[in-house]
């Protein structure tokens, strides 16, 4: 961080390519070229929290999907959970419970399949530096067809299983307050099952794609964006990675446990999010370590390192053969995201498959109610990492209080740390290319974030990169795309 | 009924958005007409999954909200294209296009029709009255031509009709 940014050069790169949203990084330059400060700036929507308040809280499940197009599943779930606690059901049914988890499964399947394949491909397979205009999905469809048809049948089987437990994509109403909608009839479950093997079998192929890929390009993408950091999930009670339940364990960059298995509804006293002047983002950070040293990395790579195991067979051995590498120890290279992921992308169906053989999808009793309560918190893992929902209701049923940190916002930190890594060892002194340019966005990508707080209406968002010289003039411009 | 054959109505946005909804409500009230040999889907952006199912289809009409375009609404053939934008989160219709021609060899037609809206910044579930008069306006018209004109034709000479002034209260 600089004190003063006078006699120093900005470079702009808006938006970010490839990132869901507005996204904007600013690199500051000194007169040598070198850089000495970068901050990515997310525009987020505020003002969702006011939208939800006045609401009857049974409508919030189905509401807070309107939050992101991208992980609406994630949003959906985070509320049902806390509203379980309003309506005293949150010990649901099996049925419930797994229903739940086979929704969140296929958005877990969808969501690493899409980043995997079509953002996340493109720079593996032509490198970093390729051109943009092939670097690309369409790139990726023109020259390995095969992989570029896996990538969307992939996302489309874990689609047709979010379909078969929410109901419509945009409608989702599948999770209710202690409990579900519908169970999965066994036509449902039949096709479901018809593409099942070729799931696991293109799973398997694009983890081996990915490790061998991070594994004979280590010297370059190890110390690429990297830096030591903490390691925040949820965790079962054995220890297990668990997507949907558990308390909330986090450890240090050599793996020390700093707390474990923290109940739920006491996250305000282990998180707290700080405010910085030049960001409508939050920085949420480990209370008792504070600001400076509490932040964190959420997502694939986090929770592959705080897990103690895997409760399924094949990724429980990929995830081994990962931590092999770093000899047990926490991984803390951000490209590494890619191969946790896949990890992650294998033990979603491998879990899939384990549900679609479960007869209690089939089963009926599908809701539960108790005590009411007036404050609940629900937190699970979305794709992209933690996410919290804190709720408030009133004794007339009406939201009176809503405060949700998303993934992205816990990985705030951890994404401007890979970004100044990036610029430091990459950027100072050299000409700005296009190539040099999407190293940045190479390194923000791998956290995946979901910026889509924005709108994308026809008309908007081209990607524009400006430098900017000491005296705030612009020296260059480059736009990237325009989308119409 | 002409025979335009499988049509695929896809209308996309964020209903959460204000006039971002505009896509989804188009195709609500159109599948509220139930058109026959039209599938209408909904969803908040396209991704590359629509592209296996415009694929399956012979017109693709992408519906969406325009921040920018003509009022009420405009209307137009697309080409399939690299579709390249900011993201591949979401696709664009071009992309879309592109997509199911390099991976699936489809040569579906496709046709872009976006409803002019105007509140984009805020939260909320209803659209601007001036939008709901566009979208009427929308909804009239591709109703009508699917019953009755070539998409080929309707495209080509299509010239925005006059918008209405924004006088409508009603929740569509």
């Amino acid at each position: 961080m600089v004190a003063s940014t006078i006699g120093l050069k900005r470079v702009v790169i808006e938006p970010v390519t490839r990132v869901e949203g507005h996204g904007k990084v600013t690199i500051l330059l000194d007169e040598k070229r070198q850089v000495r400060q970068t901050r990515l700036h997310i525009v987020e929507f505020r003002g969702f929290e006011r939208f939800i308040q006045g609401r009857p809280f049974w409508e919030v499940p189905v509401l807070v999907q309107r939050l992101c197009g991208i992980c609406p599943v994630s949003h959906h779930l985070a509320a049902a959970k806390a509203m379980d606690r309003i309506v005293g059901g949150e010990k649901l049914t099996p049925t419930a419970e797994k229903m739940r988890r086979l929704m969140h499964y296929g958005q877990f399947f969808q969501s690493h399949a899409l980043h995997f394949f079509h953002l996340v491909s493109p720079d593996l397979l032509f490198g970093f530096d390729a051109d943009p205009a092939i670097r690309n999905v369409i790139g990726v469809a023109l020259k390995y067809p095969e992989l570029a048809v896996q990538g969307v049948m992939m996302r489309k089987y874990g689609q047709e299983v979010i379909k078969r437990t929410a109901g419509k994509k945009i409608h989702g109403t599948g999770a209710i307050p202690g409990g579900i909608n519908k169970n999965l009839s066994i036509q449902e479950r039949d096709e479901l099952l018809k593409d099942l093997e070729q799931m696991v079998i293109w799973s398997r192929a694009a983890l081996k794609l990915c490790k061998d890929y991070t594994v004979e390009h280590l010297e370059k993408l190890a110390p690429f964006g990297s830096f030591d950091s903490n390691h925040l999930s949820i965790i079962r009670q054995d220890g297990a990675l668990d997507i949907y339940n558990g308390g909330l364990r986090a450890i240090t960059a050599d793996g020390k446990k700093i707390f474990d298995h923290v109940d739920n509804q006491k996250y305000l006293e282990y998180i707290a999010e700080e405010v910085r002047p030049w960001s409508y983002m939050k920085f949420p950070f480990i209370k008792p370590l504070g600001p400076e040293t509490g932040w964190y990395r959420v997502g694939p790579l986090a929770r592959i390192n705080t897990a103690d195991f895997i409760d399924t067979p094949e990724a429980e051995a990929a995830r081994k053969e990962f931590m092999a590498l770093t000899k047990g120890k926490p991984n803390n290279i951000s490209m590494a995201y890619h191969w946790a992921r896949l990890i992650e992308l294998l033990h979603a169906i491998e879990k899939i498959k384990e549900l679609l053989h479960d007869k209690d999808l089939q089963g009926t009793d599908l809701v539960v109610k108790g005590s009411r309560r007036d404050e609940a918190v629900g937190i699970l893992e979305a794709p992209r990492g933690t996410l919290f929902h804190h709720y408030k209701v009133d004794k007339n049923d009406q939201v009176v209080m809503a405060n949700l940190i998303v993934s992205t916002t816990n990985n705030n930190e951890p994404m401007n740390r890979a970004i100044q890594k990036v610029a430091q060892d990459d950027l100072s002194g050299h000409e700005l290319t296009e190539g040099l340019l999407n190293h940045i966005e190479v390194a923000i990508r791998a956290y995946d974030p979901c910026l889509s707080c924005a709108t994308h209406a026809l008309g908007q968002m081209p990607l524009v990169v400006e430098v900017v010289d000491v005296d705030g003039n612009i020296v260059d411009r480059k736009v990237r795309g325009v989308c119409e | 009924m002409p025979d335009n054959g499988r049509i695929l109505v896809l209308g996309y946005g964020n209903p959460g958005r204000r006039d971002d909804g505009l896509g989804p409500a188009l195709a609500a009230a159109l599948e509220e007409l139930f058109l026959p040999g039209v599938t209408v889907e909904s969803d908040y952006q396209l991704t590359v999954e629509d592209a296996a199912d415009v694929a399956g289809h012979d017109v693709v009409v992408f519906a969406d909200a325009d921040a920018v375009g003509a009022e009420p609404f405009s209307f137009r053939r697309i080409e399939a294209g690299n579709g390249s934008t900011f993201s591949t989160h979401s696709v664009s219709p071009e992309g879309v296009l592109g997509l199911a021609r390099d991976l699936f060899g489809a040569r579906t037609e496709g046709y872009l029709l976006g409803v002019r809206g105007y509140e984009f910044n805020e939260f909320g579930e209803s659209l601007s009255p001036a939008a709901r008069e566009n979208l009427a306006r929308a909804v009239e018209f591709l109703a009508g031509t699917l019953r009755a004109h070539s998409f080929r034709e309707v495209a080509a000479q299509f010239r925005a009709p006059a918008p209405l002034a924004a006088t409508s209260q009603g929740e569509l």
